[in-house]
């Protein structure tokens, strides 16, 4: 299925906010704050991405700029080959009209509720989008396009649905009507931001479970974002998608499920699947897996290995040199540490003592 | 347990609130003893009582809630404290200096105006501690929730990020000695990575400044890395207790067990997940018998016409099933390894059924 080109494609993106000194602009000074630092990443037709990282890592930006909710500060972002941005402003030649590329780029968060109409019906804030992108259908044809989903997502009789308003359907209901919306413009790409993250833990599988259903029914591919490993490795074991793991901004390692799982490269990676407490498990006396709890301030990123601070493997060279991509066992597979290349001055170079950072964490 | 071993202990509890359709029963017949020095972990669905159960524990159930029973606690020494029945004076120095509470979302137990150095003071100031002493105190517990005093202090609130206020809340609530710490979804709405690293600094507390620890949450892969003791509720009650190991390797209620199976494991294979099916109970109409038969697969007419009692399973173990010798049949757990716990982990199966 795959062509010459992915379906979608980000290069060398960056993100950058500027803060305006806060409250009443009382500090006087603006902070620049790189939400996405330099990713690239591809996406092909059916696959699924998922993207796991701590809050305010860059995740959700880093996904909004993918189905261009964002404009990147630099960098670009293609979809079939055609710059997003550069179709919006109408710059070059545009092969995909900006409109085309919207629609087959959509988005379902974390909060379902916000995404629909409250003084709607249900049926109203589906029929719109139709409405807008197939003005061709039929208001029956539009009907039908609804009910038929709604019956495949197993609310049934779909009338009874969507003739309710938001706040009469469950979280779960909710969700189902927004991933619904969502493929009713048969789109290529779906961003589930924290999708499923208020849902109950007990409904969570059964979301993720019709998510991947409905992706073979609509050839859709999927960036997933998540900050919790177990979801993340549910919903990429069962689509054979990879796993990305951002830090400050940053892709810190990709790997397939199997990599991310039985063989994390990166320290950062093992510490969120220490974080991912299992039931079953023969820990013995552990030791934290960071040096430091707190993230440090996204403004003022440390020197060398961002992570370097909290990470309890760090030594000097990390302080001064900041890590390629080091491929591990298959092509795609990287990660951002020196510790991924056995032939490295890193595994001469001196430690950090414990000390000096111990006081501070 | 021998009687001189527990710090709290809870008779007969009932917590009701009188609603439009009826008595809402929250919390029915509880009877549950918390070691001194343990940590007892408190698990349940949203909505099974355990948030009530846990406030009762400092008489702080809000109004128009009715508790009634005994909750007693046991200083190391002088006499027990019959906490149900202390007036709203009494109460104010008992929850601060002999049982302490944190909530869920550190965000509104903090002033947002006060800076975080203020809220120890006044707290002190209320209840008449040394001051500098006090505040030596409190730099020292900051420092052992992993922050640095001088910044902390000198912060408002909103400066900090959403786990550093959680800590400083620990913090404060240690702050005038008590002996047991309350923690109710302490973590939740935290990520991940800092709800293990809170779990894991207060083991460190626990041992630094012997705290006995109750802690609340629906997180049962989380619950299990710090609890001693789990005591399972549904339908507001506590349907079985144990060793985090004995719940662990060999649950004996079919709840229990489920909770176990739907919980998401890393290393379960994909497939085998599963969920609870049926709907949760009602506070106001009480079906007869045990409260979980209609979700069970066990349950008989035995099961719908009479509440089974806790029935002891081993020495530090009960189940309130009928069929507890029967539920590791009837209810498997994927997850579950064959192999027997490993060594160290806190079980009583090495000794035996006696």
């Amino acid at each position: 299925m795959n062509t010459s080109e992915p379906m979608l494609s980000m290069d060398n993106v960056s993100v950058e906010f500027t803060e305006d000194g806060g409250l009443l602009g009382i500090s006087g000074e603006s902070e620049t704050v790189r939400a996405v630092n330099d990713v690239s990443l591809d996406l092909g037709e059916q696959e699924t991405l998922t993207l796991i990282g701590e809050s305010g890592c860059g995740k959700s930006t880093l996904g909004k700029t993918a189905i261009g909710a964002q404009k990147p500060t630099s960098g670009t972002v293609s979809y079939r080959g055609q710059d997003i941005w550069e179709a919006r402003n109408g710059a070059g030649h545009v092969s995909i009209p900006f409109d085309e590329i919207r629609h087959s780029l959509q988005i379902i968060h974390q909060d379902p509720g916000s995404a629909l109409n409250p003084n709607q019906r249900i049926l109203t804030s589906l029929m719109l989008p139709l409405k807008q992108w197939y003005p061709d259908l039929s208001r029956e044809e539009r009907e039908e396009r609804i009910h038929t989903l709604f019956e495949r997502v197993g609310m049934s009789p779909p009338g009874d649905y969507l003739n309710r308003y938001p706040h009469q359907l469950s979280g779960g209901e909710t969700q189902r009507a927004v991933l619904v919306r969502a493929l009713l413009l048969n789109p290529d790409l779906i961003l589930a931001d924290e999708a499923i993250s208020a849902l109950d833990v007990s409904l969570r599988v059964e979301m993720m479970d019709l998510m991947l259903e409905l992706q073979d029914l609509f050839q859709t591919s999927y960036l997933f974002i998540s900050h919790d490993m177990s979801n993340a490795r549910y919903i990429a074991e069962k689509s054979g998608g990879r796993i990305a793991v951002m830090y400050l901004g940053e892709i810190v390692e990709v790997g397939t499920v199997e990599a991310i799982t039985e063989n994390p490269q990166h320290p950062y990676t093992k510490a969120l699947q220490w974080a991912t407490a299992n039931l079953y498990e023969d820990e013995g006396e552990e030791e934290f897996p960071l040096r430091k709890i707190d993230v440090p301030d996204p403004t003022n990123r440390p020197s060398g290995c961002h992570f370097h601070p909290r990470c309890p493997n760090a030594r000097e060279v990390c302080q001064r040199q900041h890590p390629e991509q080091i491929h591990v066992g298959e092509e795609t597979n990287y990660a951002r540490c020196f510790r991924a290349d056995e032939n490295h001055e890193y595994w001469n170079s001196p430690e950090i003592p414990a000390e000096s950072s111990e006081d501070a964490r | 347990m021998s009687e001189t071993d527990t710090i709290v202990e809870v008779r007969d509890l009932d917590i009701t609130f009188q609603m439009n359709r009826g008595q809402s029963r929250v919390v029915r017949d509880v009877d549950l003893d918390v070691a001194r020095n343990e940590t007892l972990g408190i698990i349940g669905e949203s909505g099974s009582g355990k948030s009530m159960l846990a406030s009762s524990f400092l008489n702080a159930v809000v109004e128009p809630g009715v508790s009634t029973g005994e909750v007693t606690y046991h200083p190391e020494d002088g006499d027990p404290i019959p906490v149900l029945e202390l007036s709203e004076s009494e109460l104010d120095r008992f929850r601060w200096e002999h049982v302490a509470m944190v909530f869920q979302g550190a965000m509104s137990s903090f002033n947002p105006v006060t800076k975080i150095r203020t809220h120890f003071r006044e707290t002190l100031q209320d209840h008449n501690c040394d001051i500098p002493a006090g505040m030596d105190r409190a730099r020292e517990l900051l420092e052992s929730v992993y922050l640095d005093p001088d910044r902390i202090l000198a912060s408002h609130p909103h400066e900090l990020s959403g786990g550093m206020k959680q800590r400083a809340l620990i913090a404060l609530s240690l702050v005038l000695e008590p002996d047991v710490l309350v923690l109710d979804e302490p973590t939740a709405a935290l990520d991940l990575l800092m709800q293990r690293s809170i779990v894991t600094l207060l083991r460190e507390l626990q041992e630094e400044y012997d705290l006995t620890l109750v802690f609340i949450t629906h997180d049962l892969p989380l619950l299990t890395k710090i609890a001693d003791r789990l005591a399972v509720m549904y339908a507001f009650n506590v349907v079985e207790i144990g060793t985090t190991g004995d719940l662990l390797y060999n649950a004996s209620h079919p709840y229990t067990r489920a909770l176990l199976d739907t919980t998401p494991d890393l290393n379960v294979p994909v497939d085998e997940m599963s969920i609870i099916e049926g709907s949760k109970p009602d506070p106001v109409d009480r079906i007869p018998g045990c409260s979980y038969n209609p979700r069970c697969p066990m349950a008989d007419d035995h099961c719908r016409s009479e509440e089974p009692p806790m029935m002891e399973v081993r020495d530090t173990q009960e189940s309130a099933c009928f069929y507890y010798d029967e539920a590791a049949d009837a209810v498997p757990i994927s997850a579950a390894p064959d192999k027997n716990p490993p060594a160290g982990r806190t079980t009583a199966i090495d000794g035996g059924d006696n």
